[in-house]
This record gives C-alpha cells, sequence and structure tokens, in this order.
C-alpha cells in the first residue's frame, strides 16, 4: 500500500539526491538549501522512499508546458 | 530525425531547451527532411525565440498571474450549481468551486470521487455493481418488505426483503451481525425482526418507540465513510463509479481499485494521501477544468505558479488573510491588505523590524519599487 501511491498519475517521481548531488543543485540553483520549496518527512511520499529531514528531493515532474520539469524540495521535520 | 541529434545541436549552441521543445525540433526536421546546416539554422532562430519570450529579470509574475486568472473570473457565473457529467450527481462549478480551490477548503461543498477499476475488472459489470455497493451508503430501510410500528405490543417488526439484499449483492449474515452490534433488544426469526425499546420508562415510552423506529430505519449497513451516493457509469469500454463524497484513502486500499486513476476533487484528501506534489497537480488541474467547463481559457503558467505557490511550504495553504498574504514577512504589506489594526498592533508589541524589500512596503513610503529595471541594486566590493 504505502508504495502504490507511487504510481498514481498524480504523483511524479521523487528521488532522494545524495550528498554530493545535493550540494552540487544547490550551488548550481545559487540558492541555499532553505530556499528551496519544502516537504514533510510525514508527506505520504517522503514516507514511502524514506527521505530523512535535511535530504533534497529531486521532482521530476510531467509538465503541460515543458514536456518534463525538474524540481527540488527540502525536507523538512 | 532521432532526439538525440537534436539535443546535441542545441547542446553546441550553448543553450538549454525544455524537453517538449526539442521533441517539436525533431519532429518538424523529419517533416522538412533538414540537413545538418538547416538544422543549425534552426536550433539557431529558435534559441533566439526562446530567449525572447522567457519572462524578463524582475518581472512581477505573481501580478500578471492574478490578472489573467481574475478577470476571467469576473466574467464567470456567480452561483452555477450545475450538473456534471452524470446528471444525478451536483457538482459545484463556475466562481464558488474556483473560491473554494484558492481557499483551500477544509470542507468543499460537493467532494467526489471517480472511480476506475484494474484492466481485468473493468468491463466486469457485476464486479463493479458489487464494489459499488460496497462503497455506497445503503441503510436498512433501503432493503425492507415490511416496517411496523406495533403500540400495542409496544414493539416494532420489520421484514427484509430478500429480493432487494440479492439485488445490492449484500451478504444476509452481514446485515443480521450489524443489526445485532447496534441493536441489543432484537428477536430474529429468518427475515422477520423486531426490536423492543431498551428504556421502558412508561411515561416516554411511545416516544422511545419512534426515535427507535427511526434509528432502526436509518442503520448503515454497507458503505465507506463520508462517501453517501454512488453513480455507476460506462465510459467508452470500461465501467467507472462516480460518488457524492469521497474518501480516497479507503477507496485505494479496495481490491480490484485501479490505484493510478481513481481520484477526488478534495485537496486536502489528495494531500493527506498522495503528497504535497500531488496536491499541485490537483489544484491545478481542478482549477484549469473549472476554467474550461465555463468555456474560459487561462494559460496554464499562472495557474501552475498559484500551485506552486501554495503548495511552497510542503502542506498545501490558501491565498488571502491566513495563508501567502497573511504570512508576508513585511509588516506593512500584511497592514495594508486586511486586519489592519491587528498587524499594527501585533508589530509593535513585539518589535518586528520591517526591512523594505517589498513592493507594497516601498509604495506606503514613497520609494521606488524593487521590480523590473529597480531590482537592480549596488554592492561595493570589499577591499582585499
Amino acid at each position: 500500500m504505502k508504495k502504490d501511491i507511487l504510481k498514481h498519475k498524480l504523483v511524479p517521481d521523487h528521488t532522494i539526491l545524495s550528498e554530493t548531488e545535493a550540494k552540487k543543485v544547490v550551488k548550481d540553483l545559487k540558492v541555499h538549501p532553505e530556499q528551496l520549496p519544502k516537504i514533510k518527512v510525514d508527506d505520504p511520499v517522503a514516507k514511502a522512499i524514506e527521505a530523512k529531514p535535511g535530504d533534497i528531493l529531486q521532482i521530476t515532474r510531467k509538465s503541460h508546458t515543458a514536456g518534463k520539469f525538474v524540481t527540488y524540495r527540502l525536507v523538512l521535520e | 530525425m532521432d532526439i538525440e541529434k537534436v539535443e546535441k545541436v542545441v547542446k553546441k549552441k550553448r543553450t538549454k531547451f525544455p524537453e517538449k521543445l526539442i521533441y517539436e525540433i525533431a519532429d518538424a526536421a523529419e517533416r522538412h527532411d533538414l540537413n545538418d546546416k538547416e538544422l543549425d539554422e534552426l536550433v539557431k532562430e529558435i534559441k533566439k525565440a526562446n530567449q525572447r519570450a522567457g519572462v524578463e529579470n524582475g518581472e512581477a509574475v505573481g501580478t500578471v498571474a492574478a490578472q489573467s486568472v481574475g478577470e476571467p473570473g469576473t466574467q464567470m457565473t456567480m452561483r452555477t450549481f450545475h450538473y456534471a457529467g452524470v446528471a444525478e450527481l451536483n457538482v459545484t462549478l463556475g466562481l464558488p468551486r474556483l473560491i473554494e480551490i484558492v481557499d483551500a477548503r477544509k470542507k468543499i461543498s460537493t467532494p467526489t470521487m471517480g472511480i476506475y477499476f484494474d484492466e481485468e475488472y473493468s468491463a466486469d459489470e457485476e464486479f463493479v455493481r458489487k464494489i459499488a455497493n460496497r462503497i455506497g451508503k445503503i441503510i436498512l430501510n433501503d432493503i425492507l418488505k415490511d416496517f411496523n410500528v406495533n403500540y400495542a405490543n409496544m414493539n416494532l417488526s420489520i421484514e427484509i426483503d430478500e429480493d432487494k439484499v440479492n439485488d445490492k449483492r449484500l451478504e444476509y449474515d452481514e446485515i443480521i451481525a450489524k443489526i445485532e452490534k447496534a441493536f441489543k433488544k432484537v428477536e430474529i426469526d429468518k427475515n422477520l425482526l423486531s426490536f423492543e425499546p431498551t428504556i421502558t420508562d412508561p411515561k416516554h415510552a411511545i416516544r422511545e418507540l419512534r426515535l427507535l423506529a427511526d434509528k432502526v430505519r436509518d442503520l448503515q449497513i454497507s458503505g465507506v465513510k463520508n462517501i453517501g451516493k454512488v453513480v455507476i457509469r460506462k465510459e467508452g469500454a470500461e465501467w467507472a463509479i462516480h460518488t457524492e463524497g469521497s474518501n480516497l484513502g479507503a477507496v485505494l486500499k479496495m481490491e480490484g481499485v485501479d490505484k493510478t486513476r481513481t481520484s477526488t476533487n478534495d485537496i486536502h484528501e489528495v494531500e493527506k494521501v498522495l503528497g504535497v506534489e500531488a496536491a499541485r497537480n490537483a489544484i491545478i488541474h481542478e482549477a484549469q477544468s473549472t476554467m474550461e467547463e465555463q468555456g474560459l481559457t487561462v494559460d496554464v503558467r499562472h495557474i501552475m505558479l498559484v500551485a506552486d505557490m501554495m503548495t511552497a511550504d510542503g502542506k498545501v495553504k490558501s491565498i488571502g488573510r491566513h495563508g501567502i498574504s497573511g504570512e508576508k514577512a513585511s509588516v506593512l504589506a500584511r497592514a495594508s491588505f486586511e486586519e489592519t489594526g491587528k498587524h499594527l498592533l501585533r508589530a509593535s508589541i513585539r518589535g518586528e523590524v520591517d526591512h523594505l524589500t517589498g513592493i507594497i512596503e516601498n509604495i506606503i513610503i514613497g520609494q521606488p519599487i524593487p521590480l523590473g529595471t529597480g531590482s537592480v541594486g549596488v554592492i561595493m566590493k570589499e577591499k582585499k
């Protein structure tokens, strides 16, 4: 059940970035991690992929305008 | 033409295109049979056009979005209680619905679900009807043949209609179990049941009996919590269920239900069951379909911005007093929006400082606003 929601058409792909990837993302976007949009640890998707507070999630959305759009969210308590 | 080749040319031009644009270029190159040089030229021109089309730094995208959603909103019918899709289901549409979405209401006025089934069951009408009866609310009154309040013996007798039970694909034993659990003084003789009130105070005997009669009739014997009426509909080759009321979490757990397409129009429920990102998608979908249903078109980008702002904190928050506008960092900006006194008083008690970084506060004190060319400042380089 927990993993089932990841297949739902409303839920885009979430992946946890490794520390080096996260650093690169923050550097490329020229932001502090706290300036990223947030996601809660108790969010059903964050729970399903077992994200921890402080992780940065890469979210690959299907977009009407761009086809595919990559964005990031910081996991919060 | 293959995508990789286009991607290579795009990379050579030192630019980044969205995926969809690359597909479109590849498609066009294929159609017109372009050679390498022509493709090169095409990408060069598209690079220019793409740059021109982009939003400039410091542009007030929020204001533009607000106006672009607001203006068509004035043309919407003020009160529409349309019957969308199925004639039997009432769904709030038009301006009231749009306001509901933007306000992020906890309790929406007409929650509804669209339930779809896995491939193996989607054409199986019998299976879908069985599930529909498990989901939809059925009360004891729906399956009665006879109902009698006997004032002489101070009891009431009912007769369960077997045909109706079979028609609704219910299990007789389950019904009896539910009744026995809910009422203590009950005698069961096959289809004939007789109830007696638990309180036998002779003063209120008649009132008690009548109350009991209502309670017996309203006993829910089947259904998922928060879901009322269900409508079964054939959509193309498959069967689908539409409901009045919504409980996404419970329905997704049911066997045979398609766990990818089944959805609800309640955004908070989507957030609870599927997460913020899904809620963002739901806001976009609901807002856009509400506008489209009224024959109005708004560029999705504006709605996407609204949805992005509403979900930026990891939870769905409203626009307006209790949400985005009410959480602004600047005291002056908040005070100029709503509840002026409250914000000024609180700011003075707490000793808040306004850093004058926004638009509104700078207009109030009569300074150039940080927007467009005004958003550029000068920073001095420290001497080393």
